[in-house]
Formats: structure tokens, C-alpha cells, sequence
């Protein structure tokens, strides 16, 4: 299905993402784990051809996405849904208005002008927020609304452009723990309903660990963990994130449950 | 998904409601669409009326003018580089005062816009007051100020430089003080909370936010003073503008050295469009390029 073949980018001096091989053959949620800086943002920010490849192809099925231009490549692009961490809504237009924004692909610069978006499109937008439980906000205006709203709000503008795959990056890392909840769980109830592919950056460890089918780990543009969560072992984990022995899996979660911690450790400033 | 009563509120009436909400606003863009055609096709009559001649009629004759320079320089064309290099002087003159004024309206804009600003102002209550010094200097026009000087001081570069300076303090400031507002207020709180006086929060706290957008709002009204300096000249205060008023007249067949000035002209607004974004980029990305 998706095929990714020696992918690299470099910005001048420095290779953010140094030839990265992955291949998915079926349906699945992924996360992709690693520290700031590891290339999980430009890897995907390449899938969606936001950001330009240097070298290396990528595949879904028979079509090279790499090549695509202009139009192909914007087709791609409302085939290939985003989801930003900062959410990337437009904060002055209402919460309807950001998710049919979803269907910009097959409309005109005119209708877009004159807000023309067809009465079924509008219904479908209420019932995608209405599945993801915001429905009552939809005439409000997006930035009125908190961090988690919006981000559920961006994620039924991806489910409006009715996507093959949707790319998460880093979408839980602006919220809070009980909205980071909400917001994998919606992501992962997009993969287990519709069946579509889910591709998350993701930088703690136990949120790729509860809802990811497959756990890849980068560290420095390189792919050097590839397999399901049981897999993954401490002595990986370290690798992945480059610690020491000191580094524990809790100490990156972001859980409610792992808060209460019966010790704490003193701070040593 | 059940951190809310989504549930008690039927989708259906969701549904409906935000369907007549964008009827409603596709009904008033409409309307405003009709009333803007209509305004517009009302407003081109009233002024086809008003005209002299017609405008479809003289419509055709609208470029008589430049083909007429064009057509004069072209014939004169192994003259053009001794123009250029005889009135580069004058340009010199123009580009002097068009800086000075430039530099001094800017510093004055900056001073007047934070006065002028809610959140930042020293006295609040005068912000009104701030406000209202701009429009009045943005409103007088720079040749009407220029005309009383000369008649004042006599002709030469100081009365358009004082006048294009005047000017200068109430258009820039606006843009200023529209940056300004634009500016994040939670360093100034940090900066306070220390015991900072005003000066040294506006210095620390809304200088280096603002100086890229004050940059290049200056940079562009620079070019726009290069050429009221020399549509100053006219009226006598030197520079390229009066060498253009003797050369630019009907019959004095003297087209090539109009054609060479404005050559110069747009010589320097490109050169100094080009210096603009260069000085711009810096001070933006910083000059340790290799960052990002």
C-alpha cells in the first residue's frame, strides 16, 4: 500500500531524515516515537509533499507520490489528510467553515470566494463533528474554542477530505492528559470504524505503546526501531531517545495514572 | 467520546440552524455584491458626466503622451548616458532630502505611535489626543506645507525636507501604532513586574517584537518620499524635481532628458526595493544564516 523508499531531506548541511524504508501493506496505526529533532516532523511533512524530497520515492500502490505536481500533487494532499500540532485551523472562521475546508480540493476559487459549499457537504460536516462529540460549537468561531476542541475540530476536517491515510504530527503534545486522551482515542476509533491508515508522531512512549498496532522509533533521520509495542524493550527505548540508565519510561508520560507516583524525586538545580 | 451533552442536543437541529445562519450570510453578501456593481456603474456615469471630454472618446489618446517621450528619446539615444551622468547631482539631492526627512519622520512616528497605542501608552488617557496629532499631520498635504515654508524660508531643500519629515511623523505612525497593537503584551508584564520605568519597557519589551514590520513600513515610505521629494522640486525646492519641471514641459524638446530623470527614478526605487528586503531578511533571520 505505502512504500517509502531511501527517503531524505537535508536543509543545507544538516539531514534531517537520512534514508528512511518502511513499508505498509495493510491498514494500521502507527506511531512514530523519537526525540525533538529526530526527523519524525519532516518524514511526515514529505508523505503530504508539504515539504519537498531531496532524495528517495515514495509509494501508494502504483502512484509515485515523489513525482506528483501541481494539481496530482494537491489531489494527493486532500488524499493524504494532516493533522498539526498547533492544530493549524483558521481561528477567525467558524468551526463548520474550517472542516468543509476539508473539501477545498474539489472546489472552485469562486465558490470557495463566495463560501459555496453544497447543503450535503454542510450537513456531513455536522455529523463528523457530531461523531466526535463537538457539534454544539459548530457555529462558533474555532479560536473560541479550547485547545482540544480544536484539535478534534481538525481532525473532522481531515475525516471531511475523506482521506486513504491521515498524518497525525505530534497532536496530543499541546493538550492536556484528558484531552490527549480524547483525541487518540478519535484517532484510533478513525482506524478501527473506516478502516484507514493513521501515522502518528508521537514523542511518549506509553501513548504509542496503548494505541499504536506498530511502533517505529528515529533517532537522528534514521529509522532504528521498526516493529509492534511488545517489541519495543527499555534497552530500545533508551537507544531511540539516547539516555542513560536513568531514563524510565514513566518520566516521558504524559498518563493521568502514572502522576501519582507514591515517591517523588527531589530536584537537583 | 462523552465529555459533553452532545447527545441531549439532536444533530438535526444543529443541522438546520447553521444551515439558515449561512443562507442568511450568503443572502448579505449577495446584497453587498448588487450594491457594490451598482455603486460602481452609478459612480462611473455621475463622473463620465462630470468629465470635460468623454472618456471612451479620449480613451485612445491616453498614451499620445508617452509615445511622444519615447519616441523623442529614442531619436536622442546616444545623448541618454550624458544625461544620466548631469543629473545624477540632482538626484543626489533628491535621494538626501527624501533620507533625512525620512529618518527624522520615523523617529518622530515612533515616539508618537507608542504614545498612541492602548496597552502600551504612558498616558492612557491621551492616546485620543496622540491620535489625533497623526491624522491632523497626515492629512495636511506635503506640498501645501512645502508651498508655506518656501514662502517663509525661500526655496531650496530644507522646506521640503521639513514638510516631507511632517508628513512622514503622521503616516508612519498609524502603520507603527497598527504594528504596534499587533505586538505580544506579555514581555512588557515581565519587564514591569522587574521595575522597569516606560522607556525601558518599550526599548526591551516592544522594540524588538515591532523593528522588522517599523523596518520595512519605513523602507517603503522612504520610496515614497524619494518621489515627493522630487514632485517637490516643482514648486522649488531643487533636486530632480525641478530639472523634470523644465524638461517635462509641452515643446521644449527636451523629452530625452525627462526620459533619462525617470530612467534614474525607477533606477532608484528598484535599487532601494532591493536594499529594502536585503536589510529586511537580516533583521529578521538574524544574521547567523546557518540557524535554520
Amino acid at each position: 500500500m505505502l512504500r517509502i523508499e531511501n527517503l531524505t531531506k537535508r536543509f543545507g548541511e544538516n539531514t534531517a531524515v537520512d534514508a528512511a524504508n518502511l513499508k505498509v501493506d495493510r491498514p494500521m496505526m502507527i506511531g512514530i516515537i523519537g526525540r525533538s529533532g529526530a526527523g519524525k516532523s519532516t518524514l511526515l511533512r514529505m508523505l503530504n509533499r508539504l515539504t519537498d524530497v531531496t532524495e528517495g520515492k515514495v509509494w501508494y500502490g502504483d502512484l509515485d507520490v515523489t513525482a506528483l505536481r501541481g494539481g496530482d500533487k494537491r489531489r494527493w494532499q486532500s488524499d493524504c489528510a494532516m493533522i498539526f500540532q498547533q492544530f493549524n485551523l483558521v481561528p477567525r472562521l467558524d468551526v463548520v467553515s474550517n472542516v468543509l475546508h476539508g473539501t477545498l480540493n474539489a472546489r472552485s476559487t469562486f465558490a470557495t470566494m463566495f463560501n459555496l459549499f453544497p447543503a450535503a457537504d454542510i450537513y456531513k460536516a455536522i455529523e463528523i463533528l457530531d461523531r466526535l462529540g463537538i457539534a454544539e460549537h459548530a457555529p462558533k468561531r474555532a479560536e473560541a474554542l479550547s485547545g482540544g476542541q480544536q484539535q478534534r475540530v481538525a481532525i473532522a476536517r481531515a475525516l471531511m477530505q475523506d482521506p486513504k491515510i491521515i498524518l497525525a504530527d505530534e497532536p496530543i503534545a499541546s493538550l492536556d492528559p484528558m484531552n490527549a486522551q480524547i483525541v487518540m482515542q478519535a484517532l484510533r476509533r478513525i482506524h478501527e470504524e473506516d478502516g484507514r491508515t493513521v501515522i502518528a508522531n508521537l514523542h511518549t512512549l506509553d501513548t504509542a505503546r496503548r494505541y499504536c498496532d506498530r511502533v517505529i522509533g528515529m533517532r537522528a533521520g534514521r529509522i532504528v526501531f521498526d516493529g509492534t509495542a511488545d517489541q519495543l524493550t527499555t534497552a530500545m527505548a533508551r537507544e531511540i531517545y539516547g539516555a542513560d540508565a536513568q531514563f524510565s519510561e514513566k518520566a516521558t508520560s504524559t498518563e493521568i495514572g502514572t502522576l501519582d507516583r507514591p515517591t517523588t524525586q527531589p530536584i537537583t538545580a | 467520546m462523552s465529555d459533553n451533552t452532545a447527545g441531549s442536543l439532536r444533530i438535526g437541529e444543529v443541522q438546520s440552524s447553521y444551515m439558515a445562519q449561512a443562507r442568511r450570510r450568503r443572502l448579505y453578501s449577495g446584497i453587498m455584491l448588487a450594491i457594490f456593481v451598482l455603486l460602481m456603474v452609478a459612480g462611473f456615469q455621475t463622473a463620465e458626466d462630470r468629465n470635460g471630454g468623454s472618456f471612451l472618446g479620449g480613451i485612445d489618446n491616453v498614451f499620445d503622451y508617452p509615445a511622444e517621450v519615447i519616441a523623442e528619446a529614442a531619436s536622442k539615444a546616444s545623448e541618454l548616458p550624458g544625461h544620466l551622468v548631469h543629473f545624477f547631482p540632482a538626484l543626489i539631492e533628491t535621494i538626501n532630502i527624501a533620507a533625512v526627512s525620512t529618518l527624522i519622520g520615523a523617529l518622530g512616528a515612533i515616539l508618537l505611535s507608542l504614545l498612541a497605542t492602548r496597552g502600551m501608552a504612558r498616558y492612557p488617557r491621551l492616546i485620543g489626543v496622540f491620535r489625533r496629532v497623526l491624522d491632523i499631520m497626515r492629512a495636511v498635504p506635503e506640498i501645501v506645507i512645502a508651498l508655506v515654508l518656501i514662502f517663509i524660508l525661500g526655496g531650496g531643500p530644507v522646506p521640503a525636507m521639513i514638510a516631507i519629515a511632517f508628513h512622514t511623523v503622521g503616516a508612519l505612525g498609524k502603520l507603527f501604532s497598527e504594528v504596534n497593537e499587533n505586538a505580544d503584551l506579555k514581555p512588557l508584564d515581565g519587564l514591569a513586574s522587574v521595575g522597569a520605568n516606560w522607556s525601558q519597557r518599550m526599548i526591551l519589551g516592544v522594540v524588538p517584537q515591532v523593528a522588522p514590520n517599523w523596518l520595512s513600513y519605513a523602507l517603503l515610505r522612504f520610496e515614497i518620499n524619494i518621489r515627493a521629494s522630487a514632485i517637490l522640486g516643482f514648486v522649488g525646492a531643487g533636486g530632480l524635481g525641478h530639472e523634470l519641471k523644465v524638461s517635462i514641459q509641452w515643446g521644449q524638446g527636451k523629452y530625452d532628458e525627462a526620459a533619462a530623470m525617470f530612467i534614474l527614478l525607477f533606477l532608484t526605487i528598484v535599487f532601494f526595493d532591493q536594499l529594502s528586503s536585503y536589510a529586511r531578511d537580516k533583521l529578521v533571520h538574524g544574521s547567523n544564516a546557518g540557524s535554520h
